[in-house]
């Protein structure tokens, strides 16, 4: 089974800080990571090819150093990394970044299913999935649990909802994303660690993966950020002091007045 | 390259480092030097005093004239004949939308049989209803409503459509948006109209909360968003209220790509969560995952839900279905307790619009404290012992 | 302190020490409390191939050596030396197949050891035979393509969790020390049983059982070397092993040495945190000091015994000696650093004291070992004479 998983580079943490003063992110030597989310799509994507066979290839879209995540995606089972960089691509939203990886996908040519992590952690939109599959023309499954039954142009599979989780059947190709509960990612080895060291990872261009340029980057992105802040958040808090036994007394007779209805 | 730096005009003052939102702008030599992260955003074109930054954003051409393009949409999301509260939320906000373009708010329903449901859209202030009914359209598919909502909007052409970020919406929303060309944000919470481009301006949450981002749509349409539940408010509903219920052909096809076998519905805590009036939270500040039992003691006492801190959950010490916030459930309940949570902002992102919200924590500088209506400093396994056994005795139980 | 690692340890020693961080150390307390055995941290050892750092290549290993080895059982040991010796106990007992295995012993056994699908144990010890070998009681008598082993081995680690034992036995009682042989025994074989799992003061996560032979048929292919060569099997066996002692103990006293430090920092009395007191400040001194000192000495014998040097004993029983020895102090002083705290089971420096122990005791005690080192003096100096 040829099985294609999509990531992303995110900042090492989300707890960045702010600077109150120009509205921007403190990120000073801000690490990368791979996306958390899409550590689980790279998971499952190699343990169906130890079940089923084939080959596992991670594709991104990003600047140089994406190179080295994807690396450490082969340290941990993937067989390739391929990676879309230019500054063609720069300034996308979701709906230009779906076109960049469909167009990366084309060339890459044979694929049965691609795995994709629900969403990412910094912009956590979860819209790449559904948009590359629109664009593939091909199916789509989001927040997927657990695969019960994979084959030859088949997958049936657990999708989270809201209220519980429901049971898709789908025809393949087709494209899923894969939320935390579906596995638990392994560490890397040492021969993965190894051979991730001596890969080379592929950069394609824009024009090598025939994108249309008004499909991709800041000129294939719809949206546009016009402004950025930080939340405001203002409330009058009343500390309730005294013994523990009088703050518990206290505050209960405060929620109490409040007549909140509690169902017997 | 579309942004680079005029030397000559440079002063190395590096105004421009601070102001770029993704660490993509260093300073060598004191001249400012664009790295290759840079993501096009003009930001530091913006805070350029010395007009040392040529910055060319070179956008598409859009749809050109978008003048046709009119009314606010909402979709409409229901289950098993009944309307999910999300799509009121979404009246209410789009209501407002409406008004302000002077344009009529619609409701798309797509169901089997949910004629009766139309009144309702239209009692929580839609104008009109886009009603498609068919046996093969009673639950959720992708496929099917993708179809559907795509020829409505390619043939009705909306200005805005929104949809509530549920786990659906979030789903179709990104594959009607690719397939008709346009923007689409996700998970917003705040929607206005700008008054001089009469632009939707969608404010959402980037980095778990830690920054809003506000983002138009100039040149395309629809302007699609997904909305963030129980965040906007419905309005209330008026049952005398008219409005035009049109029904529409439905787009139906025989060799469908995905079909759903089974919807099983776990009962408790997630319905729970999303419905209670009351949540009682917990997080690392419990120690230990058995301190848990008082969070739930406290939980059942009032008739309310457990919910927890993304560490608490990280830690293995309760399922990933209590987790509240930007990663987790958002929840707006009448009261919620944050018990032992010290109140990252990827929690408050979850959390803070609830009504009255109560802190337990011993550290007095939390920033949960911040958002707080009630706090307690002090040992939250002393505490909520106490505060259980305060209600048992006020309620009599 | 830099030693100047290739670039393949340094990935193996970062590999183990972000297994050690994220996969030991959150279950450490739990697994000393329950005194479990860590078959989940055995499955990611196996998977991220670091059972076969120092086996050759042509069986599944990395090719590496005992420096490869004593990195892994280092950062292990820094969170949890219960979980370091059952992986070190595999290499124990898969040592002695590599020095003297035949080549058909090697195919069989040493690939699966390798992948770590199958754990490996070296049963020595017995009731009446610690540091004197000599007082083995099981018996091997040959019995046409067969021997037969009676008798009962003690404290054995990884006993009843390996698949693989190398086991000393008596095989003619009037030849002295060349009267012992060693075999290996697969853990379904008929007359192999195991007693219970032993409760231990530390190194709890590790299972320590008897290994009970009633009248257990072993095909004569199973013995190692030949006849009679089991006592040199068990001191070469060692004489490469101990370093690994060395390095678990060097692993502890770091563990503790961390905690103690940063702890020393955080505490405040008197207004300030303790790290401000010299009192405080020359004991962290001395244990840095003393750890490095030890980590240095582990290395350097890996090092040597991997360059090829042929005689080795007295420098790995140094590295023995010395640094278990500086664990033992270096977790005493971190208990002493904490204090009250430091004695309660919610801080685990306590358990890392526990812990420290049991390596100046097993694979020879520390007076064994500083005999084993006088002795190569004597013969050093005496041959100068």
């Amino acid at each position: 089974m040829n099985i294609i998983v999509c990531i992303k580079q995110v900042p090492a943490t989300n707890d960045v800080k702010i600077n109150k003063d120009t509205n921007t992110l403190v990120r000073d030597e801000a690490q990368s990571v791979i996306n958390p989310f899409d550590t689980y799509a790279v998971e499952e994507g190699v343990r169906l090819k130890e079940a089923t066979g084939g080959k596992v290839t991670v594709i991104s879209m990003g600047i140089p150093k994406v190179a080295d995540i994807l690396k450490e995606c082969i340290a941990v089972g993937a067989d390739e990394g391929i990676l879309l960089s230019d500054r063609a691509f720069a300034g996308a939203d979701t709906l230009a970044t779906s076109a960049a990886l469909a167009a990366g996908i084309n060339k890459i040519g044979q694929y049965d299913i691609i795995i994709c992590g629900k969403q990412a952690i910094d912009g956590d939109t979860g819209q790449v999935g559904p948009g590359l599959a629109e664009r593939l023309g091909i199916p789509h499954i989001t927040c997927i649990r657990k695969i019960e039954e994979i084959k030859e142009g088949y997958i049936r599979a657990q999708r989270m909802t809201d209220f519980g989780y429901e049971v898709i059947e789908c025809s393949l190709p087709a494209v899923i994303t894969v939320v935390k509960e579906i596995n638990e990612p392994r560490l890397p080895s040492i021969k993965g660690m190894m051979k991730a060291k001596k890969a080379v990872i592929p950069v394609w261009t824009a024009d090598d993966i025939g994108a249309d340029k008004d499909k991709i980057g800041l000129r294939g992105s719809p949206t546009k950020v016009i402004k950025t802040f930080t939340p405001e958040i203002n409330i009058n808090t009343e500390i309730i002091d005294g013994t523990p036994e009088e703050q518990a007394h206290k505050l209960v007779e405060k929620l109490l007045q409040l007549q909140i209805k509690v169902p017997v | 390259m579309a942004i680079r730096i005029i030397e000559e005009n440079c002063t190395g003052c590096a105004v421009c480092v601070r102001a770029c939102p993704f660490s993509a702008i260093k300073m060598e030599n004191d001249k400012a030097v664009i790295l290759d992260n840079c993501t096009l955003c003009g930001s530091c074109a913006d805070a350029c005093k010395f007009d040392a930054i040529d910055f060319q954003a070179e956008r598409g051409t859009g749809m050109g004239d978008l003048s046709s393009y009119r009314d606010v949409w909402v979709f409409a999301e229901q289950k098993d004949g009944v309307i999910d509260s999300a799509a009121f939320e979404l009246l209410g906000v789009g209501r407002h939308l409406a008004d302000q373009l002077g344009q009529d708010l619609a409701a798309i329903l797509i169901g089997n049989k949910v004629r009766p449901l139309a009144q309702q859209l239209i009692a929580y202030g839609a104008d009109k209803v886009y009603w498609l009914d068919h046996a093969d359209l009673e639950r959720f598919n992708d496929e099917l409503y993708a179809d559907n909502l795509s020829h409505l909007i390619e043939r009705y052409r909306p200005n805005i459509v929104l949809l509530a970020a549920t786990v659906y919406g979030r789903s179709l929303g990104p594959r009607v948006a690719a397939r008709i060309g346009t923007g689409l944000t996700a998970d917003c919470t705040g929607l206005e109209i700008e008054a001089d481009t009469r632009n939707l301006m969608q404010t959402r949450p980037a980095f778990g909360g830690n920054l809003m981002a506000t983002i138009i749509c100039p040149d395309h349409r629809p302007q699609m968003a997904t909305v963030r539940p129980r965040v906007m408010k419905p309005l209330e509903p008026d049952s005398e209220r008219s409005g035009r219920i049109l029904r529409q052909q439905a787009q139906l096809k025989q060799d469908l790509k995905t079909r759903v076998l089974q919807v099983v519905e776990e009962a408790g805590e997630i319905v729970n969560l999303l419905e209670a009036d009351i949540i009682v939270s917990g997080g690392r500040g419990l120690g230990d995952p058995k301190n848990f039992a008082l969070i739930e003691e406290l939980a059942q006492t009032l008739g309310g839900a457990v919910g927890a801190s993304r560490a608490a959950v990280d830690a293995g010490w309760i399922p990933y279905s209590h987790q509240v916030g930007q990663t987790g459930k958002t929840v707006g309940p009448k009261v919620y307790f944050a018990c032992g949570i010290s109140g990252a902002v990827q929690h408050l992102a979850g959390m803070s619009s609830s009504d009255i919200i109560v802190a337990i924590n011993k550290d007095p500088d939390a920033p949960i404290f911040k958002v707080a209506t009630y706090g307690i400093v002090g040992d939250v396994l002393e505490i909520l012992p106490l505060i259980t056994k305060e209600f048992k005795k006020a309620l009599g139980k | 302190m830099d030693y100047f690692l290739t670039e393949e340890q340094q990935m193996i020693k970062e590999l183990a020490a972000r297994i050690a961080d994220e996969k030991v150390a959150p279950v450490a307390r739990e697994l000393d409390e329950k005194e479990e055995f860590p078959y989940e941290i055995m499955k990611i050892l196996a998977e991220s191939d670091l059972f076969g750092v120092y086996i050759p290549e042509e069986y599944g290993g990395l090719g590496g050596g005992i420096t490869e080895q004593c990195l892994v059982i280092e950062e292990l040991s820094r969170a949890c030396s219960g979980v370091a010796v059952s992986y070190a106990a595999s290499g124990l007992g898969c040592t002695p197949i590599l020095l003297f295995g035949t080549e058909e012993q090697k195919q069989k056994y040493v690939p699966d050891i390798a992948a770590g699908k199958k754990l490996a144990a070296f049963a020595l010890t017995e009731a009446n035979a610690g540091s004197d070998a000599s007082g083995i009681q099981t018996m091997a008598v040959k019995d046409g393509d067969y021997y037969i082993l009676n008798g009962t081995k003690q404290w054995i680690t990884n006993g009843g969790e390996a698949d693989v034992y190398v086991v000393l036995a008596v095989t003619n009682r009037s030849k002295g020390n060349r009267g012992f042989s060693a075999f290996i025994v697969e853990k379904d074989t008929p007359g192999l049983s195991f007693g219970k799992k032993e409760k231990k003061l530390g190194i709890r996560a590790s299972a320590t059982r008897e290994v009970i032979f009633t009248d257990c048929r072993i095909p004569k292919e199973n013995i190692l070397a030949k006849e009679g060569m089991g006592f040199i099997v068990a001191m070469k066996n060692f004489d490469r092993t101990r370093p690994g002692i060395g390095a678990q103990a060097v692993g502890i006293a770091q563990g503790a040495l961390d905690y103690a430090a940063s702890y020393a920092h955080q505490r405040y009395q008197f207004g300030q945190p303790i790290s401000s007191f010299q009192a405080i400040q020359h004991m962290l001194a001395d244990m840095a000091t003393q750890t490095e000192a030890a980590r240095a000495l582990v290395y350097a014998t890996a090092r040597m015994i991997d360059a090829g040097a042929k005689d080795f004993s007295k420098e790995s029983s140094m590295a023995k000696v010395f640094a278990s020895d500086v664990a033992m102090k270096v977790t005493t002083d971190a208990v002493q650093i904490l204090g009250g705290y430091g004695y309660m089971r919610d801080y685990p420096v306590e358990k890392m004291m526990r812990d420290a122990k049991i390596t100046q005791i097993y694979e020879g005690t520390n007076q064994i070992q500083r005999n084993i080192i006088a002795l190569e003096l004597i013969k050093q100096y005496a041959g100068k004479k």
